[in-house]
């Protein structure tokens, strides 16, 4: 069955003729359906979004430790260009990096080769996914430079803020933000449809279901998720827009509509949201601890399902940012119940990392800090999401920094760690060449050290009653005082900025003048380290496609020389 | 432990702290236990040059158990803090205390505008008192509170009383708070709601009997006129 979905997807699209006859010089790059190219400029333009949202935050953190200062690269910040820059701070590092980076530039490049496919299974889906999320790139960063700034209601959008120009001040921006963000969902519908199918039925020969490694799964189940999720948000997205543009009423309530209708819709997508970028990283976590521990995952299955109850569950809680929204006070005991049980999966999922050490033979180089240090950072963020998960709490902690603190403590992990973790663990693959240890170490101690420093002083000022998108707290006779927690936080934020120079540094030394990496050179078992690094179009000669005769984690078997055993080894 | 950083200055103040503290003892617990598992393994497995992993595949029962029974557990905390969660859930916001006295607070871009009943006690009467980022209140009396928005979304929080409600355009939102320590305190608007939204800075003054008294006097009848 599989063999037959393999055979027919080469006769579809020819890769050999579309090499040699495609379009040559740059159209090679803008028309390419290559999944890796595609895959690449995923990566490239998430980055490049990545250092865009980190500018950001450098500009509202110097306003916020030093009030009224010139900030150096930016100027003064108005209280205008202050929401601005905390609302497209946020949309940016969810829409624009950790979406791209996790799911499409992750998903484009190891589902194929991890299932052993020549690409995805429709290329030109793929091509035109990359093209919408370029459109609605150009479209976020050209709203901050129009005229009334770029939009300042929060990521969330709450209206009538964002749906009344009378009220927001930007008319032009928030429009260009809702349609930016529209774009991007679509993006992402099309390249989920792209990676759903293709893991359903391009895998190589001999791959069960449960021969899949968890990444790839970790990526379809969130793109489920995704779809699943975000079709209400696209609908409430339209209803705003009208209400924007055309005058219409959907959230207005002068006119006979709800803005709580809109916080149903946003946070019936943007709760499953959490899901759809934490299970790609978690997949490439538990990825690289089973490489390096040299261990068979502990309970792959109840990982999948873990996955996959996270994510049922995860339909069921949107309510809890929406406390004290005004919604019916009964229903808050509904969504503490249905939020405090999604502990119980999540739980699971972090033990079930924490067993795979045990046992070990554990090799603590830069990938492997990475994916260790997200199990330590992430866990942090879970039991944090206690707090405000427990309506009464929530009371006091709802938009505060205990807030804010507690989702940079998972989506730092998710976004940063996970991708800095997938990155240098796959870039012999990307690149073939190896990364400079020495410097990645370097890299990573010079930014998770200040990470923690930035935000563990967030929690206190959370626990002080700050709230949240205040350009200047000096305002509030109680707050005033803790402004040396608020210096501590901007100057850690300034020296992890610093160290990322490293690794750039790093990226570019490796790729020029790096030892070669090899096929495998870490000695893992999936299909993707079988072939070239990096791998030719097509990803494998089209007479020796890979076959598969076992689990992706089969590390140490005993009675074996060898401590793995590549999946398409025949016994 | 809240109140080191924050005055407690509400009735209900210390409920939501304590379930903050049980929340913090239960989490911490399994956070410094996952934490410590984690760190020991990572040290107890480290690599030694020519060795070799165990073969474990997770369905191994004895190990298996190491899993569950914490599991389990997690879920017997769960409950413990959701029924804590509830009680003071309900307490605060599901139920209304009867009212000494109610008034009115309505947001608006960028300030908070209070409207005081009165001599009379009753609101929409020509003798409400109507001030603007100022709140004054008396010690230990049970207040109403109608919370409204002419414009945006904004949310009425006093940080010292625990006390947090978002403003809705279109809706009265009733809710209700009982001040226990005299003083000056901070209003804050928690909902973002414009590029004023970080002036949104208003006081809350409670005060005994006595000076509330010859506040609503002084000032009923300068409203009178």
């Amino acid at each position: 069955m599989a063999q037959a979905a393999t055979e027919i997807h080469h006769e579809a699209h020819g890769h050999d003729a579309h090499a040699h006859h495609g379009p040559q010089g740059i159209l090679k790059y803008i028309w390419s359906t290559d999944h890796k190219m595609i895959a690449m400029q995923y990566l490239f333009t998430g980055m490049f979004m990545g250092i865009v949202g980190g500018f950001m935050a450098y500009v509202f953190r110097m306003q916020l430790a030093f009030p009224g200062v010139s900030v150096p690269l930016f100027g003064v910040v108005s209280p205008g260009e202050y929401n601005a820059l905390v609302t497209n701070h946020g949309s940016i590092m969810i829409f624009w990096v950790a979406m791209p980076v996790l799911i499409a530039a992750f998903g484009n490049y190891l589902i194929p080769l991890m299932i052993g496919a020549d690409d995805m299974v429709f290329p030109r889906i793929n091509r035109l996914s990359f093209q919408i999320f370029l459109v609605s790139v150009l479209m976020i960063l050209a709203s901050l430079f129009v005229s009334g700034g770029g939009f300042g209601g929060a990521w969330t959008s709450y209206p009538p803020l964002s749906a009344q120009s009378q009220y927001n001040l930007t008319s032009i921006g928030a429009t260009m933000w809702l349609i930016a963000v529209a774009l991007e969902f679509v993006a992402f519908l099309l390249g989920g449809i792209n990676f759903i199918v293709t893991l359903m039925n391009a895998r190589a020969p001999g791959m069960k279901a449960y021969d899949i490694p968890v990444v790839a799964w970790m990526i379809v189940i969130a793109s489920i998720l995704f779809m699943l999720s975000v079709g209400p948000l696209i609908a409430g997205a339209i209803m705003l827009l009208f209400d924007q543009t055309i005058g219409t009423g959907f959230f207005d309530p002068a006119r006979g509509g709800d803005p709580i209708l809109w916080q149903h819709l946003f946070w019936f997508f943007g709760h499953p949201e959490v899901y759809v970028v934490l299970l790609p990283a978690v997949g490439i976590v538990i990825d690289i601890v089973a490489t390096f521990a040299r261990k068979k995952l502990f309970g792959y299955k109840i990982m999948i399902f873990t996955a996959v109850a996270t994510g049922v569950l995860s339909f069921f809680v949107w309510a809890h940012h929406q406390f004290i929204a005004g919604i019916d006070p009964r229903m808050a005991n509904i969504f503490t119940v249905t939020t405090l049980l999604i502990s119980v999966p999540i739980a699971e999922l972090l033990f079930v990392m924490i067993a795979t050490l045990y046992g070990g033979n554990i090799k603590l180089n830069t990938p492997m800090l990475w994916a260790l240090s997200f199990i330590a950072e992430f866990l942090i963020g879970g039991v944090t999401g206690i707090f405000l998960g427990a309506s009464g709490a929530d009371i006091y902690l709802h938009d505060t920094y205990f807030v804010l603190a507690h989702f940079h403590y998972t989506f730092f992990p998710i976004a940063i760690i996970g991708t800095f973790a997938g990155f240098t663990y796959w870039f012999p693959k990307m690149f073939g060449k190896m990364m400079d240890d020495r410097l990645g170490k370097i890299h990573f101690w010079g930014t998770i050290i200040p990470f923690n420093m930035i935000f563990i002083p967030l929690f206190v000022l959370g626990l002080g009653g700050q709230h949240r998108r205040i350009y200047n707290f000096q305002n509030f006779p109680e707050l005033a005082a803790m402004q040396p927690f608020r210096v501590l936080a901007t100057v850690s934020l300034i020296i992890m900025l610093l160290f990322q120079l490293v690794f750039f540094w790093n990226c570019i030394k490796s790729w020029r003048g790096g030892a070669k990496a090899g096929r495998n050179p870490w000695k893992a078992n999936t299909l993707e380290w079988t072939t070239e690094s990096p791998p030719p179009h097509g990803n494998w000669p089209r007479d020796a496609m890979p076959r598969v005769y076992r689990g992706p984690y089969e590390y140490s078997v005993p009675g074996r020389e060898d401590d793995y055993w590549p999946q398409n080894l025949p016994s | 432990m809240l109140e080191r950083l924050v005055q407690q200055a509400s009735s209900y103040a210390a409920d939501i702290d304590g379930l903050i503290l049980l929340v913090l003892v239960l989490v911490g617990f399994w956070f410094l236990l996952a934490e410590g598992m984690f760190f020991w393994l990572i040290w107890k497995f480290r690599e030694r040059p020519g060795g070799r992993s165990e073969y474990i595949t997770g369905k191994e029962k004895h190990l298996k158990r190491w899993i569950s029974i914490p599991h389990a557990l997690v879920l017997v905390c769960d409950v413990f803090i959701i029924i804590a969660s509830v009680r003071v859930w309900y307490d605060v916001k599901q139920h209304l205390p009867q009212a000494d006295e109610t008034i009115r607070v309505t947001g608006q871009q960028w300030a908070w505008v209070f409207t005081h009943p009165g001599p009379d006690g009753d609101l929409d009467t020509p003798d409400d008192i109507q001030t603007v980022d100022d709140l004054y209140v008396e010690v230990d009396k049970t207040y109403h509170f109608q919370l409204e928005s002419r414009d945006v979304l904004h949310s009425f929080s006093v940080p010292v009383f625990r006390l947090k409600q978002d403003a809705v355009p279109g809706r009265r939102i009733t809710g209700w708070f009982r001040p226990t320590v005299t003083g000056t305190f901070d209003i804050q608007c928690a909902e973002i709601c414009g590029i004023g939204h970080g002036v949104m800075a208003g006081r809350i003054h409670v005060q005994d009997a006595g000076t509330m008294a010859q506040w609503v006097t002084a000032n009923s009848s300068t409203a009178a006129q």
